[in-house]
């Protein structure tokens, strides 16, 4: 090793507008850093007492925290898998409609459309779930209770309200269709059109075309939309709050008037009334949806990057 | 498995915009016809309709016949999809899949036309496609890896082996090289000259060098001015259109005087 002259060095000179902006980027990054870690130490330290609490303290039987928070955290992954399950097909759909198959005319109102339905506060979502869906499905669960009710997810009995989990999650669904079916969109719009090309020539048809080419390339971005519904489903409270009369409980049926609530929800509904440690254990229940968010992109992040060298970006 | 082209009074349309007017040709089995002419006057596009490419895109359309051994493409009941498995196409940008691997990419166009097939006969077909591509002793090892970690020319061929994996009639390639360095070029040279025996080529080429090295007979394309539609000017065998044409702007073109 031969050691160069320091004065060698070739530094670039600084420029107001290079220093501006490199200044303004690090603010910005450290400023979500800072807020999260806020966030993050408020949830911790308040959650602290909540651990060590007295069955007293608890609402309903509970005996310890774990005790407590199981049914909810059951409820919160319960209904927010359901929207998604719901979501994703109707806004894979709707996005390929809008990207590949529909006239441009029709393809541009239905995204204004789309992105609208977006921008509907969740307590319109709420009331329309209790004042206009509920009852409206109510007669289609008994339905399914009677024809398919040997099924364990349908099992009676039916609730007479039509305000169990299944609607939740169908409301839930709607809420989320708009972010996953804008970000899908933009993604498929995004395919190079070499690849499409190369599929058209191979004498693939529009829809083998979109298996080869457009799917393909978009998995990435789809995995990134159903994750950020994911997210939206998953702390979502004023629909669970307004429709749903919650439950203790770790129960699958979709029909029944007995149904596990969550964590989000939950909180709404006891906090005003919640004193002492019942406050700490309310924040531990969010402490412990934060956590459940945190793992849930980390796997999304750990799949897509599974297969990074096909992803078209080297 | 080679067929005859034959166009008769072909116009291509744009929406309103004719874009290729006039183009009546004939394209004997396994032999290679170069396009030759300057940016713009619509070889490309004409090639396009070879194998009903030019539909892609929105507002294209053709006026007059392509038979292929005497069937009109554009016949009422041809279905564009069954054309593009006969008239395989090379496009100017090497496209492999970026999500398949070396395998999967060769054997793409065959999945869609054939069902199932057995692993044997798929890794017997990803064998001969690349062989017939000259790629098989460079990827042999790793045709696991993604198609979108080989080098430009090695992707063009691994273009060429996945097309002439679906055993088309015509293979179609539009400035295949354009975007290669010369060994990869002359690569593709070589394959183009080995793949004749089997098929009838096409090939669109702003390298003249190319049309001279390659081809059996070349058509030369030009535009009167920008806004009109490109024409035919010039068809005849290779070596009569580089050394004796008939017409001056094809000397001109070919001897570097314009264009």
């Amino acid at each position: 090793m031969t050691s160069a002259p320091p004065a060698s060095a070739i530094t670039a000179k600084p420029r107001p507008g290079d220093r501006v902006f490199s200044t303004a980027t690090v603010v910005a990054g450290t400023l979500i850093l800072v807020t999260l870690a806020a966030v993050a130490i408020f949830l911790v330290a308040q959650s602290l007492p909540a651990f060590t609490a007295e069955s007293a303290d608890f609402k309903g039987d509970a005996d310890n925290f774990w005790q407590y928070v199981g049914p909810l955290v059951f409820g919160t992954l319960w209904a927010a898998a359901l929207a998604l399950i719901m979501a994703i097909p109707i806004a894979l759909g709707i996005a390929l409609f809008i990207s590949h198959y529909a006239p441009r005319r029709l393809a541009q109102g239905l995204g204004y459309v789309v992105d609208l339905l977006a921008a509907v506060p969740s307590v319109v979502f709420g009331l329309w779930g209790i004042s206009v869906l509920a009852p409206a499905v109510q007669p289609f669960y008994t339905t399914l209770t009677e024809w398919f009710g040997w099924f364990p997810l349908f099992a009676g009995p039916v609730s007479g309200t039509g305000r169990t989990i299944l609607t939740v999650a169908v409301v839930l669904a709607v809420m989320v269709l708009p972010i996953i079916t804008a970000l899908c969109r933009e993604v498929f719009l995004q395919t190079p059109v070499l690849h499409e090309e190369a599929a058209l020539a191979l004498g693939a048809t529009r829809w083998e075309m979109i298996k080869l080419a457009v799917l393909p390339f978009g998995r990435p971005g789809i995995i990134s939309a159903a994750m950020l519904g994911l997210g939206r489903a998953l702390g979502e409270t004023m629909v669970v709050a307004m429709v749903l009369s919650p439950a203790a409980i770790i129960s699958f049926a979709l029909l029944q008037s007995q149904n596990p609530t969550t964590i989000a929800a939950n909180i709404a509904l006891n906090f005003p009334e919640a004193h002492g440690v019942g406050v700490n254990i309310l924040i531990a229940t969010g402490l412990i949806l934060f956590v459940i968010t945190l793992a849930v992109n980390m796997i999304a992040r750990y799949i897509v990057d599974r297969r990074k060298e096909f992803s078209g970006a080297n | 498995m080679s067929k005859r082209i034959e166009v008769n009074d072909l116009n291509v349309y744009y929406s309103s915009f004719l874009a290729v007017e006039g183009v009546s040709l004939e394209i004997e089995p396994r032999t290679v016809t170069a396009f030759i002419g300057p940016s713009g006057c619509g070889k490309s596009t004409f090639l396009r309709t070879l194998n009903r490419m030019h539909e892609v895109i929105p507002g294209a359309r053709v006026q007059g016949e392509v038979l292929i051994d005497g069937n009109n493409l554009y016949d009422s009941a041809v279905d564009p999809v069954l054309v593009r498995r006969q008239v395989g196409m090379v496009f100017q940008r090497p496209n492999p899949f970026p999500t398949m691997s070396i395998k999967e990419n060769v054997l793409a166009g065959v999945r869609l036309n054939n069902k199932r097939m057995s692993k044997a006969d798929a890794d017997d077909l990803v064998e001969k496609s690349l062989q017939g591509a000259n790629l098989w002793n460079e990827v042999k090892d790793r045709l696991d890896r993604p198609g979108s970690g080989l080098s430009g020319g090695q992707q063009q061929r691994l273009c060429i082996a996945r097309t002439i994996a679906v055993s088309p009639e015509v293979i179609l390639m539009d400035e295949p090289c354009s975007a290669l360095d010369p060994i990869s070029t002359l690569a593709i040279e070589d394959l183009i000259e080995e793949l004749k025996q089997e098929y009838t080529i096409v090939i669109v080429t702003h390298n003249m060098q190319q049309a001279s090295r390659v081809s059996d007979k070349t058509a030369f394309f030009n535009i009167a001015g920008t806004g009109k539609p490109g024409k035919l000017i010039e068809y005849d065998d290779t070596t009569t259109m580089f050394s004796n044409p008939s017409v001056k702007a094809t000397e001109d073109y070919v001897s570097g005087r314009f264009g």
